[in-house]
């Protein structure tokens, strides 16, 4: 059971050949196990789980079964559960149990669907390795038979990890600057960051507002478009959500692509990106040219200046938005503070790792009286200018298609003493989130073993067309099908 | 040397809206502590905050109320800095782009004169939580239900040159916003505080000298003397030769001292950006012309009518209409008793005085516009006389009797209006006191003849037991000691 994917399972389950419970079970069986050399869940919630796939089963008994009812899956732990622990990878927030839902945990929970954990993930979502997580760093499956540890990428490796590894069908998962597209990539799974406000940010902790969105990790697009449908929608708690029709993105899957418009920025083909990594997202370009598309080469100018820009913006507003962890209210708080300063800086230089710290100093800086036009008001200007490159290009093309990674995972700890190698890590998938686009990372072969992923961008609310590409795609390939063993 | 005083304001006004500017929470006063606080307001991660309409609607009341423009698209920013009562880290409020540009308000002085008081913008914001340093022995209480209450800060230019100027525009912004009925107004609750910046420079002089800003005054009292404190501590160092440091102080009026909270260097850098969590607010013309369709008479409108309708005086008017709760208690008072004059002498005079006495506001009154209305009535009539009426007052006010004429009656304070009856009274008074009739009658000047009249209204009152008519009485023994 644990190799199908969330239509079949729901299939099965529609069947009667299994209930959620006996499900259930089995995946959690297999999660407990396998999970003990992958890290990739914070927390396991077998009770729950088992209490859900109950309930999941009368749901269905009673005939009023979602695709969804009594399919396991897992949460990043960055989504708020209501009396589960949510810890956002933070000794900060280890302790932290919300009193409510995200909206994204709560559509699942509607949708009938099983949450087995929570999964690992980089602290506070900064990272491109899932190595700062307090919870001990997650192992990509890929490599572990050549007794290679190896980065899932970041900062959602704990759901990429775990769906790659079949511990679970899908997983939710965020991304800021890449953090569903690179992990997707370097665990050969298949990863979908939404319009921004596409999913609501409710119960989402938050990173950069202007720029987290959360989206979904499966194995195929198929999945992808099953999760979507379930978190995809205004919210009236997220003012920044956006009141827009959702349609079934499982509707348009088979659209056949021909005419199809493929642009490859030439921006994305340069730089550090290997020979043996090009060959391979050009080998993928090559079916889509074989299923009718075109393909002409585009230029996103700006290009070059999104990495800058967006580690001015997103240090800047997480400077803010992690000001709430102050030891007052909930999460961690020092030992016997002495006065209310002490209770401030001990809290927080013992709850936050250094990654956090250094991107908040970095933010606290880029916002200081002196610095603010400098460094804040022109990379709001730069992000303007990338914006209008993709709405530039998206009157071209249909989609952009580029490499999500410049590399396939790298050994853990190969990046963590130099930040800035390790930001590089998302050249590709950070102007993405800057312009606020969709875009796919989906399995498009091995270099070394090791998988590598083929980006797919798309104009606003185009996500039906993405996954529309990616399932064709995949209806040639099998790369997302491959197992690591 | 001689000084020119320079005064600028601002004033936070809480908006007497239900919930919360960005969450669902009540904003009533006076719950046990926290239990108006949700989610949102506890700042728990991942939540998000989602603006209240009714708050931009009372903005822009206001700002069309002070003649200001409307800020199409603002721009709601988050002002970072750490304090246990601020959950968030940062205060959500508004910088560059505020919802109330330029405005007016016109003010009276004392002297007849109007004078116009620039506003050089107002803008939304969230209310931070409050601090409890009592009752925790070494420990701080937050208390988070005031956390995230709507405020519209109303900022002045430097427009006011004296106390009197501070308070008559804040008395003025008083009435406007509670005839808005966009905040409670309720001082003694917060409901509005002052900053005052004061600053001095020598008189005629073009530039500005340095400013001080002294906090959180929240009565006009406070207010008045604050300002006077401040004008002669900066006085006395400028005199001294010395110079005025730009900070930031608390003002203790109970004590009439202040102390420096902190000076310009001290100040934070709270690193202003846009909240990303809110899209700016686009107010279309719509919006503005139901608001404006929505406004009700404004304090400068209503002592026009006041004028026009009751035949009051411009500063009757203007006292009476400032305060929106007053005018319609006047109102009803007016309406019941007639004599409008007379209405607005009860209402400012007895009725105002025994308010503050009791720290009260109109609202907290004992007694109706319609019931002093009444007693209007039986003083216009000569029913009572004003002694008298003030015992009426006395025991509506006290709840010992709901109706004037039952407490006229009860009391025995009709007064006896009948000639006769009183002609006889003045005929035994007179031939019982030969002298000072004589006296009276010898006395040529008529100031003096008028004061020796007193000398008889005692024996007079004493043999009416109280109930004989003053005016009456005045009336014939004028006419009977003069023939």
């Amino acid at each position: 059971m644990h190799n199908k994917s969330v239509a079949e399972l729901s299939r099965e389950l529609e069947s009667g050949k299994i209930s959620s419970v006996e499900l259930t079970r089995e995946f959690l069986g297999r999660l407990k196990k396998e999970d003990e050399q992958l890290n990739s869940f914070i927390s396991i919630t077998e009770e729950q789980a088992l209490a859900d796939a109950h309930a999941a089963d009368e749901q269905r008994a009673a005939g009023r079964a979602t695709p969804w009812t009594g399919v396991p899956f897992a949460h990043k732990d960055i989504f708020c559960t209501n009396g589960v622990a949510t810890t956002c990878g933070s000794k900060m927030l280890a302790n932290f149990v919300p009193p409510y839902d995200a909206t994204v945990t709560a559509n699942f929970r509607k949708a009938g669907a099983v949450c087995l954990g929570k999964t690992n993930m980089d602290e506070f979502a900064m990272g491109s390795s899932t190595e700062s997580s307090y919870f001990g760093a997650t192992t990509n499956p890929w490599g572990l038979s050549k007794g290679e540890k190896r980065v899932p990428g970041g900062s959602s490796g704990g759901s990429a990890a775990a769906v790659a590894a079949r511990l679970v069908p899908a997983a939710t998962a965020t991304d800021t600057g890449g953090s569903i597209r690179q992990p997707a990539a370097l665990c050969g799974v298949t990863g979908l960051k939404p319009t921004y406000g596409r999913v609501s940010r409710y119960g989402m902790i938050a990173f950069a507002s202007s720029l987290d969105q959360g989206g979904t990790i499966a194995r195929s697009a198929e999945d992808n478009a099953l999760m979507l449908n379930v978190m995809a929608g205004f919210d009236p708690k997220d003012s920044t959500s956006i009141d827009r029709e959702v349609p079934d993105y499982t509707a348009t899957l088979n659209e056949p692509l021909k005419g199809l418009r493929i642009g490859l920025p030439k921006e994305y083909f340069t730089g550090n990106l290997s020979a043996a990594m090009e060959e391979q997202v050009r080998s993928a370009i090559r079916e889509y040219e074989k299923l009718g598309a075109t393909v002409k080469e585009v230029s996103l100018p700006h290009a070059d200046l999104a990495i800058a820009a967006y580690y001015v913006i997103a240090p800047a507003e997480a400077s803010a938005n992690l000001s709430r962890f102050d030891g007052a209210r909930y999460g961690y708080r020092c030992e016997d503070p002495k006065d209310l300063l002490d209770m401030y800086t001990r809290t927080r230089a013992e709850g936050f790792g250094a990654e956090v710290k250094r991107r908040i100093l970095v933010g606290t800086y880029a916002l200081s009286a002196g610095y603010f036009d400098a460094y804040y008001l022109k990379a709001q200007k730069v992000r303007r200018l990338i914006q209008q490159d993709f709405i530039n290009a998206f009157s071209e093309v249909d989609v952009l298609m580029s490499p999500t990674t410049p590399s396939p995972a790298f050994i853990q700890g190969e990046k963590t003493s130099d930040p800035v190698t390790m930001y590089l890590e998302d050249v590709f998938t950070i102007a993405i989130n800057l312009a606020g686009v969709p875009a796919m990372s989906v399995p498009a072969g091995f270099v070394d073993g090791l998988p590598v992923g083929l980006q797919i961008i798309g104009d606003y609310f185009s996500e039906a067309r993405l996954l529309n590409a990616a399932h064709q795609f995949q209806q040639v390939t099998d790369w997302h099908q491959r197992e690591p063993q | 040397m001689q000084w020119d005083i320079v005064i600028g304001l601002e004033i936070h006004v809480q908006l007497a809206t239900q919930t919360k500017i960005f969450s669902g929470s009540s904003t009533a006063y006076g719950a046990e502590p926290n239990t108006q606080a949700n989610a949102v307001d506890l700042a728990m991660p991942g939540t998000l905050p989602v603006p209240n309409e009714q708050a931009f609607r009372y903005a822009v009341m206001f700002g069309l109320a002070v003649n200001a423009e409307i800020e199409r698209r603002s721009v709601f920013e988050r002002k970072n800095y750490f304090y246990p009562d601020l959950p968030k880290g940062y205060q959500t409020t508004q910088l560059e782009r505020p919802i109330v540009g330029p405005g007016y308000v016109d003010i009276d002085l004392a002297n007849g004169e109007t004078k116009r008081v620039r506003i050089h913008h107002a803008h939304l914001e969230e209310d931070a939580g409050k601090s409890l340093h009592e009752d925790f022995h070494g420990m701080t209480g937050i208390d988070l239900n005031r956390a995230g209450t709507p405020l519209i800060e109303v900022v002045t230019e430097p427009d006011m040159n004296n106390a009197d100027e501070a308070v008559a525009f804040a008395k003025k912004l008083h009435g406007i916003v509670t005839s808005l009925g966009i905040c409670d107004g309720d001082m003694s609750q917060g409901s509005m505080r002052f900053d005052v910046n004061i600053s001095l420079k020598p008189k005629g002089a073009d530039t500005l000298g340095t400013r001080t800003e002294t906090k959180n005054l929240n009565s006009f009292r406070f207010m008045e003397q604050a300002i006077a404190h401040e004008v002669e501590r900066q006085m006395d160092i400028l005199e001294d030769g010395g110079t005025i440091v730009q900070e930031t102080r608390l003002y203790n009026g109970d004590r009439d001292e202040s102390r420096s909270m902190r000076t310009k260097e001290e100040a934070n850098d709270y690193r202003y950006f846009p909240c990303p969590d809110l899209l700016p607010v686009e107010i279309d013309e719509a919006f503005i012309d139901e608001a404006r369709n929505s406004l009700p008479e404004l304090p400068d409108a209503r002592k026009a009518r006041f004028m026009e309708q009751y035949g009051l005086n411009d500063y009757d008017a203007s006292l009476l209409a400032s305060d929106s709760k007053l005018a319609v208690f006047f109102e009803a008072v007016a309406e019941r008793g007639k004599d409008a004059k007379l209405a607005s002498n009860w209402v400012q005079g007895e009725f105002s005085a025994r308010l503050n006495a009791e720290e009260k506001s109109v609202a907290d009154s004992p007694i109706s516009g319609a019931q002093l209305g009444d007693l209007v009535v039986r003083i216009a009539d000569n029913t009572i006389s004003s002694a008298g009426a003030k015992k009426v007052f006395e025991a509506l006010w006290t709840g010992e009797n709901d109706n004037v004429d039952a407490i006229i009656d009860a009391k025995g304070l009709k007064q006896v209006s009948d000639t006769g009856e009183l002609e006889k009274m003045v005929d035994d008074v007179l031939a019982s006191m030969p002298d000072q009739v004589a006296q009276y009658q010898q006395e040529s000047d008529p100031k003096k003849q008028k004061k020796m009249l007193g000398g008889f209204m005692g024996p007079l009152m004493k043999a009416s037991k109280g109930q004989g008519n003053p005016k009456l009485f005045n009336e014939i023994l004028v006419k009977k000691l003069g023939g």
